[in-house]
């Protein structure tokens, strides 16, 4: 596992693709691990009735997987210094999420990425990352 | 909570935005290796730094960390437990609640961290009201846009932010179907082979797949051309006409938000396909085989539209 250095960081760059399975068990065990007990999260009946297809994902869970998309690209050391995202539609309970992004800039050794999050009805988020690289790798 | 004016809910939300930052119930625990390996476990996030102690002592932190992302884990409320105080935008949300906004989506999050997180370090949160316009045609309805700002604080010194902006939303009134408001409990399978057949009916279209080899069409659609065996597929739009080729009419068993007896035909479209839809608009002793009849896009609740057939050619 390394970080990347700026050399390997140019405007443009694409990140390779991430795709992750949105199982029952993976949206109720992120909720959960986010202190999050709304009920839409982890109980399909309390979420049909507010009428949505099935139980989805949180938005503490979208900004967790957005870092670690980032993250598993650039490296352990990488310091993440924002997250800004718009959310879409929602990541129902079998849908797959799958995270595509570029190096959007740079500006004083601090870079941004932009990360798309898209699931079959469209982009469930869309939005920023900002990082720094620790000096010792730059 | 007595419905609200326009007027009256811009009142509050200023009020609500002059009263500034209150804080919030401080986390129950300080950040933890535990709470953390359970989180970076469920997001499979495999970064050492985090959980792995003797890779994070070697590495730029010196020592675990806790993943940024995790900020507002620390101070969430968690299963049952008693929130006193709550935040300034309570009010403002109830109040929309109580004025028929009652449908919520979350737009924007927006976090900032300043640095890093030890173990150890129990964070307090404090909460301002922000943004408050409305209301707006969207997407979902008439809504207001409320926006609120959280900071976390260690020991007084600012950690993370965050902006968070939801809309408040007037549910659509739903299309009576039965005399009755539920949605409607049953949903077709959307899959990728399925799924241009379903956006086609949203637009107000009766999609047929094709073979984008070979030519031919086929319903109900597939992964792969019966005729050449080929996989690239596209589709094209039916006239929305066709005639009965077969009918049953059901009365028994009952099926959740269908009023029986219903007519569940095969219909033959000049296209060259047969697709399976009820027959409305008329008795079911009207229906007979060989009944010219035209598509109809019933929307069934907010979400779900249904392709189905009603007599008459063109």
């Amino acid at each position: 596992m390394r970080t990347v250095s700026e050399d390997q960081l140019a405007v443009g760059t694409t990140l390779p693709e991430l795709s992750v399975e949105l199982t029952p068990t993976m949206i109720v065990s992120t909720a959960l691990s986010t202190m999050d007990f709304t009920p839409v999260h982890h109980d399909v009946d309390r979420a049909r009735a507010q009428g949505s297809t099935d139980i989805f994902l949180n938005i503490l869970t979208t900004m967790g997987l957005v870092e670690r998309y980032v993250t598993d690209w650039a490296g352990p050391e990488v310091l993440i210094r924002g997250i800004n995202v718009k959310l879409g539609v929602p990541g129902y309970a079998g849908d797959t999420m799958t995270f595509t992004g570029s190096v959007l800039s740079e500006r004083a050794g601090e870079f941004t990425v932009e990360v798309r999050g898209r699931v079959s009805l469209g982009d469930h988020v869309v939005g920023t990352v900002r990082f720094a690289i620790p000096v010792e790798f730059g | 909570m007595t419905a609200v004016t326009q007027e009256t809910v811009h009142q509050l939300a200023e009020r609500q935005i002059a009263v500034g930052e209150v804080r919030g119930t401080p986390a129950a625990d300080p950040v933890n290796l535990p709470m953390i390996r359970h989180w970076t476990t469920a997001m499979g996030d495999a970064n050492p730094v985090y959980t792995d102690e003797e890779y994070a002592r070697g590495s730029v932190h010196g020592e675990i960390v806790a993943p940024p992302a995790m900020a507002q884990v620390w101070t969430m409320p968690g299963r049952g437990r008693d929130e006193k105080g709550g935040t300034p935008v309570d009010d403002v949300l109830a109040a929309l609640d109580g004025s028929g906004y009652t449908g919520v989506v979350a737009t924007n999050c927006e976090q900032t961290y300043h640095r890093y997180l030890r173990l150890g370090e129990r964070l307090e949160p404090a909460t301002r009201m922000t943004g408050f316009t409305g209301p707006k045609q969207t997407a979902l309805g008439e809504g207001y846009f409320v926006t609120w700002n959280v900071s976390w604080y260690s020991s007084g010194e600012p950690v993370a932010e965050m902006l968070f902006r939801v809309l408040k939303f007037r549910p659509r009134e739903r299309k009576p179907q039965s005399g009755s408001s539920q949605p409607y409990p049953l949903r077709p399978a959307v899959n990728r082979d399925t799924e241009f057949f379903w956006e086609g009916v949203r637009k107000g279209e009766l999609r047929i797949q094709r073979c984008a080899d070979c030519g031919e069409l086929r319903h109900p659609p597939g992964p792969l051309c019966p005729k050449c065996r080929s996989v690239a597929r596209t589709h094209v739009v039916a006239c929305g006409e066709g005639e009965v080729f077969s009918f049953i009419v059901h009365h028994n068993p009952p099926v959740p938000g269908l009023e029986t007896p219903f007519v569940v035909a095969v219909v033959q479209l000049p296209e060259g396909v047969r697709i399976v839809g009820n027959v409305v608009n008329c008795l079911t002793e009207e229906v007979s085989i060989g009944m010219p009849v035209r598509v109809r896009f019933v929307q069934m609740d907010d979400e779900l539209t249904l392709p189905m057939w009603a007599p008459g050619g063109s």
